[in-house]
């Protein structure tokens, strides 16, 4: 470990109040921005594989997975310096994935080759592969870790995966373009969005039906703008954030009338959100627009916007390392 | 070989014809290995889709590294069998793809008749043969995609009930580049027009899209590259059919390339060359990644080895379609199929970016047009600021209104 690296974990282990921070993965420069939680500044960027899109922390917050698309590679890096520790076998084209209850077990999907990959990060084994429909892309592992899906962009379906036998068991077919999904906190719902057509679908976990189908409208902009792609739901369960892509503009949805209540304007072009750990500030990726809107849930207002990288894409908040806080919910890394 | 029916001896000649077979038998449940704990039960036998292509002799190339590949259309049709069926396996759903190539001369309608079975027919041919096939009796109760026609006319007073167009029409072609011109204020225009009846074709679209977004055509010249070599003499000859009034864009149609690549930069001013060459509207193009375009890229190039241009993306586009409205429907039943295609409700994504529909006065597939030189996507239109009532995409192409189409009146928008 070189002597910047060593000094930047003395510091960390020094620090008594860590402050909370929020990692982005910048697809087009091959890069993640880290920004401070509290002051909202960049403290500091760092390269890593080609084509960085999906992005999550190991429970304790010490190890950021990014996909690495174009390397075709999870990696495994040390949050603090940005120094890749190594590789997790991945599969081609690795997109998002998520982290199982377990803490070791990544679902990941591969976008190029219709599988999704099942690794035992603490192994690096690959423990599966699993044919999906073609174009895999969202993943979510439900709370109780028995159930995993995939949603598939061009097949358009839901993909349910047995977590014992690692095997896909049933399919439920949604809206045009399935992007993301994550389960609602007691895993009874799945919330999954269609970006081409223009809803999100709420399912039952338990029939894999679909039970509510939401659409949204914005006065002056044509539907076929407003495109959901990242999901996140409110810590306290009471709202969903729905990124809605080109229209720039992130819905706020009521989980229990499945009415949308507001639409908070934010960069162009918003993919993903992630929530920090209290869930009172929302981060939007916005890839055209090169940056990052911080909206406050409270008040439902954006409240400062953060200069990243070209092509922001997968946010995630990190757990703060020591401290008893929810597991960090990030896009492209469903809980 | 059986699966190509009695014009096997045409195809057998061509490199597409052991792919396409492939692909036909992959379709066929059990066959497809290492799938089989996901894919669920078959509901039913699997739907037929055909490829019906008529053999067009085509010029050689301006370069002969850049030739218009054989199996254009035909890998486009054979990609979305292999995405329909990778998605119809996992509620039941199979298809088959046989695909039929008749020579120049042949008779297209005698292929069409042998047919087994002729519910869903992707046809990449000229528009006189998709007239003549749509107008045979056999064809009633068909659905036909046209992939492989431009022609607005097939759109406009000559359309049919049966027909359905996933390429887009030259009217929607010309309205997307003056939609771009008009944005620039390019709008003074000189036209230079190749010898082909499609590229006289061509030159009308533009004249027309001109008239609806208030750009001028300042002059026109035609230009014959037959009886010569315009890679030689290009620097000096381009001179004189573009030294014209004064004009901001050079606008070419020549639909075959026969001359138009060798205008570029060859131009009496400096001015940039639009139309079929140099800045060119497009269902589809290299550059096109957008919007998960990539994947669909990357998917071609693995099964083509080549890049995916506009007709083999209609070809993919059309077969998809078919499987997706088959998903919709939950049945491989063709006439439920068929119900879910021509729905108004029915949508479809295409990787542009937007959900594609077909229009309910014509059949036309209304779909994004890109800008494209080889390059880059210089822009994607419709352009911003060109408004419709019912959808952007309305702006390209025949609205309702202007559409002289009667055979669809009935059916809901």
């Amino acid at each position: 470990m070189n002597r910047l690296a060593a000094l930047a974990l003395a510091l960390a282990t020094v620090l008594p109040a860590r402050a909370e921070e929020v990692f982005v993965s910048n697809e087009r420069d091959n890069t993640v921005s880290v920004i401070d939680g509290d002051s909202l500044e960049v403290l500091r960027i760092f390269p890593v594989g080609r084509r960085p899109r999906g992005v999550t922390f190991s429970k304790d917050g010490r190890a950021l997975y990014v996909c690495a698309s174009d390397s075709d590679a999870v990696q495994v890096i040390d949050p603090e310096t940005g120094q890749v520790r190594h590789d997790l076998p991945s599969g081609e084209d690795p997109e998002q994935f998520a982290l199982a209850p377990d803490g070791r077990t990544l679902f990941i999907a591969n976008e190029e080759n219709a599988t999704t990959t099942v690794v035992d990060a603490q192994t690096r084994k690959v423990l599966a592969q699993i044919d999906v429909g073609i174009e895999p892309e969202g993943v979510a592992v439900s709370p109780d870790g028995r159930t995993a899906v995939t949603t598939s962009e061009t097949t358009n379906m839901v993909h349910w995966i047995d977590t014992k036998g690692l095997e896909a068991v049933d399919a439920t077919p949604v809206g045009q373009r399935p992007r993301y999904a994550t389960f609602s906190a007691d895993g009874t719902r799945l919330w999954v969005s269609s970006e081409i057509g223009g809803t999100v679908a709420v399912i039952d976990v338990a029939t894999r039906k679909v039970i509510e189908t939401i659409g949204f409208a914005l006065k002056g902009i044509a539907a076929d703008r407003i495109q959901p792609v990242g999901i996140q739901l409110a810590k306290d369960g009471r709202h969903a954030f729905v990124a809605l892509g080109p229209s720039d503009r992130v819905a706020v949805v009521d989980t229990q009338t499945f009415k949308v209540e507001s639409y908070i304007l934010v960069g162009r072009r918003v993919w993903q959100l992630a929530l920090n750990a209290a869930g009172t500030r929302l981060f939007t990726t916005n890839g055209v627009s090169g940056d990052v809107t911080v909206i406050d849930t409270g008040t439902g207002r954006p409240i400062r916007t953060v200069k990243v990288g070209r092509f922001p894409w997968g946010v995630a908040a990190r757990p703060i390392p020591d401290a008893k806080v929810p597991d960090g919910r990030a896009a492209g890394a469903a809980p | 070989m059986a699966a190509f029916g009695a014009r096997g001896d045409a195809l057998s000649r061509r490199p597409v014809s052991a792919g396409l077979c492939a692909a036909a038998l992959l379709a066929l449940p059990g066959l497809m290995p290492g799938l089989a704990e996901a894919a669920t039960p078959a509901l039913g036998p699997p739907l037929a889709i055909h490829y019906l292509e008529r053999r067009v002799e085509r010029p050689v190339p301006l370069n002969n590294e850049d030739p218009i590949p054989d199996d254009e259309g035909a890998r486009g049709a054979e990609l979305g069998l292999k995405d329909s069926s990778a998605t119809g396996r996992f509620i039941g759903l199979g298809f088959s793809l046989d695909a039929k190539v008749v020579a120049p001369g042949d008779d297209i309608r005698a292929a069409f008749r042998d047919l087994a079975d002729r519910h869903f027919v992707v046809i990449n041919a000229p528009a006189a043969d998709v007239l003549a096939l749509a107008d045979l009796p056999e064809a009633r109760e068909s659905v036909l995609l046209n992939i492989g026609a431009p022609d607005t006319r097939l759109r406009d007073a000559e359309c049919r009930k049966n027909l359905l167009h996933i390429l887009p029409s030259r009217a929607m072609l010309a309205d997307a580049l003056v939609q771009f011109l008009a944005f620039k204020r390019w709008s003074r225009i000189l036209l230079v027009t190749g010898p082909a009846p499609g590229d006289g074709l061509y030159a009308e679209a533009l004249k027309r899209s001109a008239k609806k977004f208030g750009a001028r055509i300042v002059a026109e010249a035609a230009y014959d590259p037959r009886g010569g070599d315009v890679r030689d003499t290009a620097l000096r000859e381009f001179a004189i059919p573009t030294r014209g009034a004064e004009h901001d864009v050079v606008a070419v149609a020549d639909e075959a390339g026969a001359f138009g690549a060798s205008l570029n930069y060859n131009s009496a001013a400096p001015r940039p060359v639009v139309g079929t060459q140099g800045l060119s509207p497009a269902a589809w193009g290299r550059p096109v990644e957008a919007w998960a375009a990539v994947q669909l890229q990357g998917r071609f190039r693995k099964l083509a080895g080549r890049a995916m241009r506009p007709v083999d993306w209609a070809g993919w586009m059309a077969v998809h379609a078919i499987g997706e409205a088959a998903v919709q429907a939950r049945s491989a039943v063709p006439e439920a199929v068929r119900a879910s295609l021509t729905a108004a409700t029915f949508e479809v994504g295409g990787f542009k970016g937007r959900p594609l529909s077909f229009r309910a006065w014509d059949g036309q597939l209304r779909q994004p047009v890109f800008l494209l030189w080889p390059g880059a996507v210089t822009a994607t239109a419709p352009i911003e600021g060109f408004l419709h009532h019912r959808t952007e995409l309305d702006t390209l192409g025949l609205d309702e209104p202007e559409s002289a189409c009667r055979a669809f009146s009935g059916r809901s928008p």
